[in-house]
């Protein structure tokens, strides 16, 4: 059992929300004599676990949090100086108090239901403008996961938009490594071909349809990259900058140099580097491009009361909608860092911003200056924060390394024996005097030689320099003491929805407790200060982290190896679906290119499989939403040699444990196949079964769902792959640091172990409840799903069963039966949930005209039958619909949500009551959250797109 | 309600032909299965086109449809005024025209249907 103080304070029982007591009373409804029994009737016994999991005993949060202690103790936080993307930066306390600690921005899902998530749509509106104004582009989308990966998809994007005019890419040796391997990695399966080319002496041919280049460069150059812009237009070629939020509030911006596609990522803007992330990379690009822009876009629109509102813009772009056509698989980005970053920019303004631009330039100068007192050679003509430093030969330049690691500094070092120096925010005089002092010890001079006086100009010229006024919306304005800060964060806050008002149901998102142990390490120094790129042994506390990690997540997949480094799921399935692809190439079957995906799949797998280079062939399903077994065969017998993989779900997307589980992955198995398994739905697995078991090669697994990493309201995520061994050798590398197999394939994310810092949150959750907590998270994860089901099925049509009746650990009701006698669908459903307090489940993936819950296993029973309550009162109220007691345009469905403006408004002309539209039963008016604006006008906002901060008066306020 | 002036397709668009041209639209059971429409995509004027060849999207907040050539030919002319107001498609759709094409092959018209073979179709 563990110690007698563990004992008290076994962290499963804070974990899980029925209480003992309640799971009796849950078996009964569900007609099982016990756990164990429900689970046998639910999981079939030829995929059961022989054994319990193998991994340590639960601890109690106290014990879990002084070990990590411990661990991150073992990281050493010299001062990093590497630049290539990665700064150090100071996190306002305000920021860091009421949003990143805070479980009303860390715990909401995707703002889809818009109307309870003004707060955050708002905060990433002003983080687009951010974007927007600083790179001097038209639109910005609402974040990606990496520069690397952003750059990435600017030249998918540009492709698409020169529409098919070549195949050729360049890329600028000047931008940074891992951009570099990134995009080579994702440019190969796409059959393009990447050329690094000096842009300014680069020859545009006709088969060339774009160009990459970095601006601050990889050396901290800063040239006007105006007339290679002008030239490559010239010869009708695309260009994409990669860029420096915090360098344009000084140099010109790359929008104002011709760019077309503009990405960077906007970690320096108050997020700390963590080891490689989490960090919100943006994109911007013109208006004309926008339809073709991967990733969110937020936008504003008005509700049916013509007040102003937010939503999310153009989904038709993205993979929920076009699946394998859509302009990306990205699904999770990074919302909450993308917020903290557009905060950043609300409580500095322009002002404040410039000032920090201005005053790390004059640091960077002055150590120029200083520097070149002994002697050595500053490279950048012009630059803005990071120096290149030649250091005289190349026997003085090889002192410097051991005079940096005994000052417990960092720097840059290049092959050609020069040193980069980035400073960054939180740089002093006194850190450029240890600086000095480093380089005086290496050269053998003294640092008094090397003064101290501050440089009369700037190191870039006027033609460089930024004229153009950025951030004038009042929003950068209005809130810069901390006291209007705060307020403004808590008013944003609460016009949402998030797991600290009520149960979020949302099926396959598994939005279950976010702990708050588990949250404490992600802001220690020694996990937040580390650069990616420093020395492996100055993290060794990170290394133990990642050793213990993988091996779990080894032990809960019964697969042999794991890749850290994707940071969602969908980049998990892109880089699991290359390892496969990688190692039917080393077999010598490089005509392997069809991926069968059943038609119920997630739209990130089609579209995962066709940046992987593959054809996507959909597998039906049957009546009873199972893959269609015949269909799997006929169609793996039809592509035979050519079939590279199936990607599945287990179970389903329609929450079934499909009996033919085995038998589909050895069809796969024989023809050659290898079988790719979605780990989205693992929370019913953990413990019980597990992808090794089904039959799965590799998989991914998302940490931001069953391994409790917060939602953030559309990201942080990670998405980390377990490969059988047989994969093992292709998982990824990485150029600079991290893993380095031979047959690895490219990088699939900037950082070597992607949003590193949040894997302490999956650490702690995996170690807090041990083996037997995450398996009785498992079991009442499943438990309450058949639970709900028991209560409402009297109600509703639930769509797919075992043939026992059993479900997993989510179920679908089918609402589409109402639709012809009263009107009403799963929108309507949606948004009368949200007048009881509840953020609806997912409505129309995968079955359109549905709904699909998933409670999860830390629902209390009181909130399970809350959420009955509600949902049995809305069956009543379409009820009434049908048979005429109610009208069938003007009812309480059809006019959710209703705002508290509507209901105290002195016309009132609706045929129901105030009451029954804000208070519909006793408990919503001891909980009530109030829907900051009515239906929000879907078809409106994409018509007239309008993606940054509209102007003060359309906010209507009188 | 499918006036019998023009010809239909399997793919719910309507055709109007004249002498070696016909002007495509789609119907109004199309618009009723899309929801409010937010965007067009049509394809440039002189491009080429074959029958069943998808020549361009429609789109509404929820989904994309691909438009299906119903007669192979060239584009002569594309409806501009679709980017700015594609909610005519909702409001008028047998008065809404996209494309207007020089057919290749006017007998192609003979695998369409008339007015009561689509209505029939639609069951």
């Amino acid at each position: 059992m563990g110690t007698s103080s563990d004992a008290t304070d076994r962290f499963v029982r804070r974990h899980i929300g029925p209480r003992p007591a309640d799971r009796d009373r849950m078996l009964e409804a569900v007609g099982a004599e016990s756990l164990d029994v429900l689970i046998d009737q639910t999981i079939p016994k030829s995929i059961r676990l022989p054994r319990p999991l193998e991994l340590p005993e639960g601890e109690s949060e106290q014990t879990c949090v002084d070990r990590l202690r411990r661990i991150a103790a073992k990281n050493r936080c010299y001062r990093s100086y590497i630049g290539m993307g990665y700064y150090g930066c100071i996190t306002p306390a305000v920021i860091l108090r009421n949003v990143l600690e805070n479980p009303s921005w860390y715990t909401p899902y995707t703002p889809y239901q818009a109307e309870i998530a003004q707060g955050r749509l708002e905060a990433l509106l002003n983080f687009q403008t951010t974007v927007i104004d600083l790179t001097g582009m038209d639109v910005a989308n609402a974040s990606l996961l990496d520069e690397a990966t952003a750059a990435a998809e600017a030249m998918a994007m540009l492709s698409r938009v020169s529409r098919g005019r070549g195949r050729r890419f360049l890329v600028s040796p000047h931008c940074f490594p891992q951009t570099r391997a990134v995009v080579a990695g994702r440019a190969e399966p796409l059959g393009f071909e990447l050329d690094v080319a000096d842009p300014s002496t680069a020859t545009f041919s006709d088969d060339v349809f774009g160009v990459l280049l970095q601006y601050p460069d990889d050396s901290g150059a800063a040239t006007d990259l105006t007339e290679t812009i002008a030239r490559a237009h010239a010869a009708g070629v695309l260009v994409a900058v990669a860029t420096d939020l915090l360098a344009l509030t000084v140099l010109k911006p790359p929008g104002e140099m011709g760019a077309d596609v503009v990405v960077g990522n906007s970690q320096r803007f108050g997020v700390q580097p963590g080891y490689g992330g989490p960090h919100a990379a943006f994109l911007a690009t013109r208006q004309a491009h926008i339809r073709q822009m991967p990733g969110r876009v937020i936008g504003a629109s008005v509700d049916v009361h013509g007040a102003p509102a937010y939503r999310m813009a153009l989904q038709t772009r993205e993979q929920h909608i076009r699946r394998e056509k859509a302009t990306s698989n990205i699904c999770t980005a990074q919302s909450l860092l993308a917020n903290m970053a557009g905060f950043y920019a609300v409580y500095h303004g322009p002002q404040g911003l410039e000032a920090i631009g201005r005053r790390l330039h004059r640091l960077a100068c002055v150590l120029e200056r200083r520097l070149e007192r002994f002697g050595c050679e500053q490279r950048n003509a012009e630059y803005f924060d990071t120096l290149r430093i030649g250091v005289g030969s190349l026997e003085l330049a090889a002192r410097v390394p051991d005079a940096a690691e005994a000052a417990h500094l960092n720097f840059r070092w290049f092959d050609d024996g020069d040193v980069g120096i980035a400073l960054d925010e939180t740089s002093t005089e006194a850190d450029l005097d240890d600086i000095v002092a480093a380089f005086g010890k290496a050269l053998g001079r003294d640092p008094v030689e090397a003064g101290d006086d501050a440089p009369g100009e700037e190191a870039f010229s006027d033609g460089v320099a930024r004229q153009s006024a950025f951030l004038t919306h009042p929003v950068f304005q209005t809130h810069q003491s901390e006291t209007e800060m705060m307020r403004y964060l808590k008013q944003l806050e609460r016009r949402d929805i998030g797991l600290d008002t009520s149960m979020i149901p949302l099926g396959s998102c598994t939005m279950k407790l976010n702990p708050a142990a588990a949250m404490l390490p992600v802001t220690w120094p020694a996990i937040g200060d580390l650069h990616p790129f420093v020395p492996v042994d100055q993290a060794a506390g990170y290394a133990q982290i990642f050793a213990e990690l993988e091996s779990a997540l080894c032990g809960i997949t019964g697969l042999d190896a794991v890749s850290l480094q994707p940071n969602s799921g969908a980049q998990g399935e892109l880089a699991g679906l290359m390892v496969i692809r990688a190692y039917h190439h080393h077999r010598g079957e490089d005509g392997r290119r069809v991926v069968l995906i059943p038609s119920s799949a997630h739209g990130t797998n089609p579209a995962s499989a066709v940046m992987a280079g593959m054809q996507v062939v959909v597998v039906a399903c049957d009546d009873a939403g199972n893959v269609d077994v015949d269909d799997l065969r006929a169609k793996a017998a039809e592509h035979g040699a050519a079939l590279s993989a199936l990607m599945i779900t287990y179970p389903s997307t329609h929450g079934v444990f499909e009996e033919a589980i085995r038998e589909i992955c050895v069809t796969v198995h024989e023809h050659g196949g290898q079988v790719y398994m979605d780990g989205a739905n693992m929370n019913a697995q953990v413990g019980l079964t597990s992808p090794a078991v089904i039959g799965a090669d590799v998989c991914h697994l998302n940490l931001h769902k069953t391994f409790a990493v917060p939602h953030g309201g559309g990201g942080p995520g990670m998405g980390p792959i377990a490969v059988a061994a047989h994969l093992a050798p292709y998982l990824p590398r990485h150029p600079v640091a991290g893993p380095t197999m031979a047959r690895g394939i490219p990088p699939v994310a900037a950082a070597p172990w992607g949003s590193a810092s949040i894997l302490t949150i999956s650490y702690a959750y995996i170690r807090m409840l041990g083996a037997d907590g995450l398996t009785d998270a498992t079991r009442y994860a499943i438990l309450t799903a058949n639970y709900l089901k028991a209560r409402l099925e009297p109600h509703f049509e639930v769509l797919y069963a075992r043939p026992n009746g059993r479900v997993a650990h989510e179920l679908i009701f089918d609402l589409r039966p109402f639709r012809e006698a009263t009107g009403i669908d799963e929108q309507d459903v949606a948004k009368r949930l949200i007048d009881y307090g509840f953020h609806a489940p997912t409505v129309s993936f995968p079955v359109p005209g549905t709904m699909m819950v998933e409670p999860t296993e830390s629902e209390p029973l009181e909130e399970l039958d809350r959420f009955c309550e509600a949902l049995i009162a809305i069956r009543g109220e379409i009820q009434a619909i049908a048979d005429g007691h109610a009208d069938r345009q003007d009812n309480l469905l059809k006019n959710a949500p209703h705002t508290a403006a509507a209901v105290v408004s002195d016309t009132w002309s609706h045929p129901y009551s105030r009451e029954a539209a804000a208070f519909p039963r006793p408990f919503v008016r001891a909980q009530k959250f109030w829907p900051s604006v009515g239906r929000i006008d879907n078809a409106y906002g994409d018509r007239h797109l309008i993606c940054s901060c509209p102007p003060v008066e359309a906010r209507g306020e009188d | 309600m499918y006036p019998d002036d023009r010809k239909y397709s399997k793919d719910h668009e309507w055709v109007k032909l004249s002498g070696g041209e016909a002007t495509i639209g789609i119907t109004q059971y199309a618009q009723e299965q899309l929801g409010d429409v937010v965007y067009v995509e049509l394809p440039e004027v002189g491009r080429a086109v074959k029958r069943g060849e998808i020549f361009g999207t429609i789109e509404s907040v929820k989904a994309v449809s691909e438009l299906f050539c119903p007669m192979s030919g060239e584009v002569t002319a594309v409806n501009a005024d679709l980017s700015d107001y594609p909610e005519v498609v909702n409001s008028k759709p047998h008065d809404t025209w996209m494309i207007t094409l020089k057919l290749g092959d006017p007998s192609e018209a003979e695998g369409l249907l008339d007015s009561a073979g689509y209505q029939a179709s639609l069951g």
